[in-house]
């Protein structure tokens, strides 16, 4: 009887998380709205900074999507077991999330009424296009590959869909990094460290998000994680925030090294006001220093504490794609180097930029799309990591 | 089978009275056939413009008599100059009888251009 | 000569005016209802040579005839619409002060053409670099990937434009060098505003055209010819 009413109150709170996703949803439905009714005037976003926040939302999302499946990697290329019984879960909260980060980008266009024609005038030569290729192609590939792991006629696909997955995402990420690496004329972009950078900040921005999740659902399902799978996940999560780390800092580096970029690395690693603070407190010290001290100090690193450095980790992407996309854009355009430039369109000033509530709630309504595919597809399928006992490989 | 499609048509009949009734009335402005008949222009206005669009904007051949910027000219109320002000205005009223939405005129004027420039010196 | 010859004579002047009144507009609309029907031509490469040299700081004559002609409202919000834009430069070591206008360079390869999606971004025939608004999707890479920030986006609902220039909101637009203009046979809207005659509009490829002449002449140089754009505005006295 107990029993009964446990579940019943379980079943409550279902029901009432999935209140709490629609209502945050719905939010980001409501900004749209307004959006498309009064134009983009209400957003933050203007002529200098054509890029905000619901670019920086979109963009974690995505980049996650893809990092998040390199768990189903490691279990379907490289034959790991204990990667492969959580493949079905990470490949659910790619395609929540590859979802959600779409929903953002496509609502924050101009006419998101018009979104068809992206699809019939194709231009070859355009890195967006290409991504639309990318991004659906990724979806349908993702769930042939659930199908291939969750109906068991199908497992003898599951290998080759695995690989396809494996190459797909290296490439979709490789695109997320292009759309920048292409832009040539402005300082912060147009390098080719960036598809890397993306595909290894991907990794560990995956997992972090599968560690925040897949502890939600084994609290959920009253079981506890066997120890030494944790201890090595959370090294595996350790190894990926030093390569990202080591990544950012080598675009860093390469940037201080040639003269003409000096002053836009000032701007953003010293003189930009919240553009440095974000990137060194926000990004290198939460996002970075604080999760690898919760992985690695002796005596910490259960349970809680990668918990903990998932989070922070997740919180660090943040910081990083604000500093990234919004001070990229937020340092003046070279136009005329070796002049001081002045006009009434902002040349030669750091351009301003206040991020409008608008611009969260559609941003968080994305984040909210990713939370009920991935709550519900839960609820109703099974996606809980099936572990043997143990056994090192 | 065949007394099913007579009772079909019987049904139509009624209905097309009622269509016609019910047709619009509207504002037509000058009036007249310019491009085509009107029977025409009502069924293909939209491929017409929607060709000329893309030779105008992307080839630069402007067959001024195919612009929106010509139909305007004309069709626009005598009263408002616009084709898009009233419920009755040329445009509007036959699109809100279809329910059609009509999304030219976002960007495109709806007023004719004398009345627009007679604005823009006052 | 009789009265009745004076009458008829009358009669028939004033009815002969009668049918040109009448005719004559007719005649007239026939002429413009056509309008250019040649397509633009490949051979042609509009292009613009500005002196920098005539350019008076603080004149802000071309910007106020590229808003009159297109419709925008002037203002200069983050958030409004700029096609042309005055620039006063300082030469930082020698302290020399030079002010021109900036606008769409309207290149020869166009990254805002590279990188649109939708093929909305596109490079006329004669080299004109133009938005076709009906299939621009408002996601604003072709602003990221200018190097001269030439383009806008039309953040608010917008009404009364000109019949020549639509343009509307959730749209990316710039100079479009008056093409509406260039069709008809005139010249840009600010080359004819400019009262030093600083902007020298023409055919790059037409030997005989003075932009031709003047470029092959005077010393001139593209904004970011780094990047070697082949830009059609060309900069004199920079």
């Amino acid at each position: 009887m107990a029993d009964l009413s446990a579940l019943r109150s379980m079943n409550r709170l279902f029901y009432v998380l999935l209140a709490l996703g629609g209502l945050v949803a719905l939010g980001g439905a409501y900004a749209v709205f307004m959006m498309e009714h009064h134009g983009h005037v209400i957003s933050g976003m203007n002529n200098q900074i054509v890029w905000g926040m619901p670019h920086v939302f979109a963009i974690f999302l995505i980049v996650a999507a893809s990092g998040v499946l390199n768990v189903a990697s490691i279990g379907s290329v490289f034959g790991k077991a204990i990667y492969k019984a959580r493949a079905p879960l990470a490949s659910l909260l790619s395609i929540a999330m590859l979802s959600g980060g779409l929903a953002v980008l496509m609502l924050d266009l101009g006419r998101p009424d018009r979104i068809i024609v992206a699809a019939t005038n194709y231009n070859l030569t355009s890195v967006f296009a290409w991504n639309v290729v990318l991004y659906s192609g990724m979806f349908s590939l993702v769930i042939v590959y659930l199908w291939t792991m969750m109906e068991r006629r199908m497992n003898i696909f599951n290998k080759a869909a695995g690989l396809a997955v494996f190459a797909w995402r290296f490439i979709l990420t490789t695109g997320t990094g292009l759309i920048f690496a292409f832009l040539t004329a402005r300082q912060a972009y147009g390098s080719a460290l960036l598809p890397p950078m993306f595909i290894v900040l991907s990794f560990a921005w995956g997992l972090a998000v599968f560690h925040v999740v897949q502890a939600v659902i084994y609290a959920w399902n009253e079981k506890t994680l066997d120890p030494a799978i944790l201890h090595r996940k959370k090294n595996l999560l350790g190894v990926f925030v030093i390569g990202s780390l080591y990544m950012v800092a080598a675009y860093h580096l390469t940037n201080l090294y040639f003269a003409h970029q000096t002053a836009f690395e000032n701007f953003i690693l010293r003189d930009g006001g919240m553009f440095p603070n974000l990137f060194w407190w926000g990004y290198i010290v939460i996002g970075n220093l604080i999760p690898l001290l919760l992985i690695y100090a002796p005596g910490l690193g259960k349970n809680k504490s990668v918990m903990a450095a998932s989070l922070l980790v997740v919180l660090g992407a943040f910081a990083l794609l604000y500093v990234f996309i919004i001070g990229g854009q937020a340092f003046p355009l070279s136009i005329f180097p070796g002049y001081e430039v002045s006009s009434s369109f902002a040349d030669g000033q750091i351009a301003s930029y206040q991020p409008s509530l608008y611009e969260f709630l559609l941003g968080f309504g994305g984040l909210a799309i990713a939370f009920i595919i991935t709550t519900v597809s839960v609820r109703v399928l099974n996606f809980m990591p099936q572990d043997k006992p143990y056994i090192s490989d | 089978m065949r007394l099913l499609a007579s009772l079909l048509l019987c049904l139509c009949i009624p209905a097309a009275w009622a269509a016609e009734a019910n047709a619009p009335k509207l504002d037509i402005g000058l009036g007249g056939q310019c491009v085509k008949d009107t029977q025409w222009m009502r069924k293909n206005h939209m491929h017409l413009l929607k060709h000329q669009r893309e030779e105008t904007v992307r080839k630069g051949i402007r067959e001024e008599k195919d612009a929106l910027k010509n139909c305007v000219e004309c069709h626009a109320s005598a009263g408002d100059n616009s084709v898009t002000a009233r419920e009755d205005s040329f445009c509007v009223g036959c699109h809100r009888y279809a329910a059609v939405k009509i999304d030219c005129f976002e960007c495109h004027a709806s007023k004719r251009k004398a009345t627009l420039a007679k604005k823009d010196e006052q | 000569m009789s009265d009745i010859n004076t009458q008829r004579r009358q009669f028939l002047k004033t009815s002969a005016g009668a049918a040109a009144v009448a005719i004559a507009p007719g005649m007239l609309l026939y002429q413009v209802a056509h309008g250019n029907t040649q397509a633009a031509s490949s051979k042609v490469r509009w292009g613009m040579l500005i002196d920098t040299t005539q350019c008076k700081e603080g004149c802000n004559d071309c910007v106020g005839a590229c808003n009159k002609e297109n419709g925008l409202s002037g203002g200069t919000k983050a958030t409004d619409p700029q096609w042309i834009r005055k620039i006063e430069l300082k030469d930082i070591g020698s302290g020399r002060v030079t002010s021109l206008p900036m606008m769409c360079q309207h290149c020869e390869h166009p990254p805002c053409v590279d990188v649109c999606p939708t093929q909305a971004s596109f490079k006329r025939a004669d080299g004109i670099v133009l938005v076709d608004r009906h299939r621009c999707i408002g996601c604003r890479y072709c602003m990221m990937a200018c190097p001269y920030k030439a383009r806008s986006f039309v953040h608010e609902p917008l009404e009364n434009q000109n019949p020549d220039v639509p343009r509307g909101k959730g749209t990316v637009e710039a100079c479009s060098l008056c093409v509406h203009r260039i069709d008809k046979g005139q010249i840009p809207a600010c080359a004819e505003a400019c009262e030093n005659k600083a902007i020298l509009f023409g055919d790059l490829n037409d030997a005989n055209s003075e932009i031709h002449k003047k470029v092959r002449s005077v010393a001139s140089v593209q904004i970011r010819a780094d990047l070697q754009l082949n830009t059609g505005v060309r900069y004199q006295g920079l």
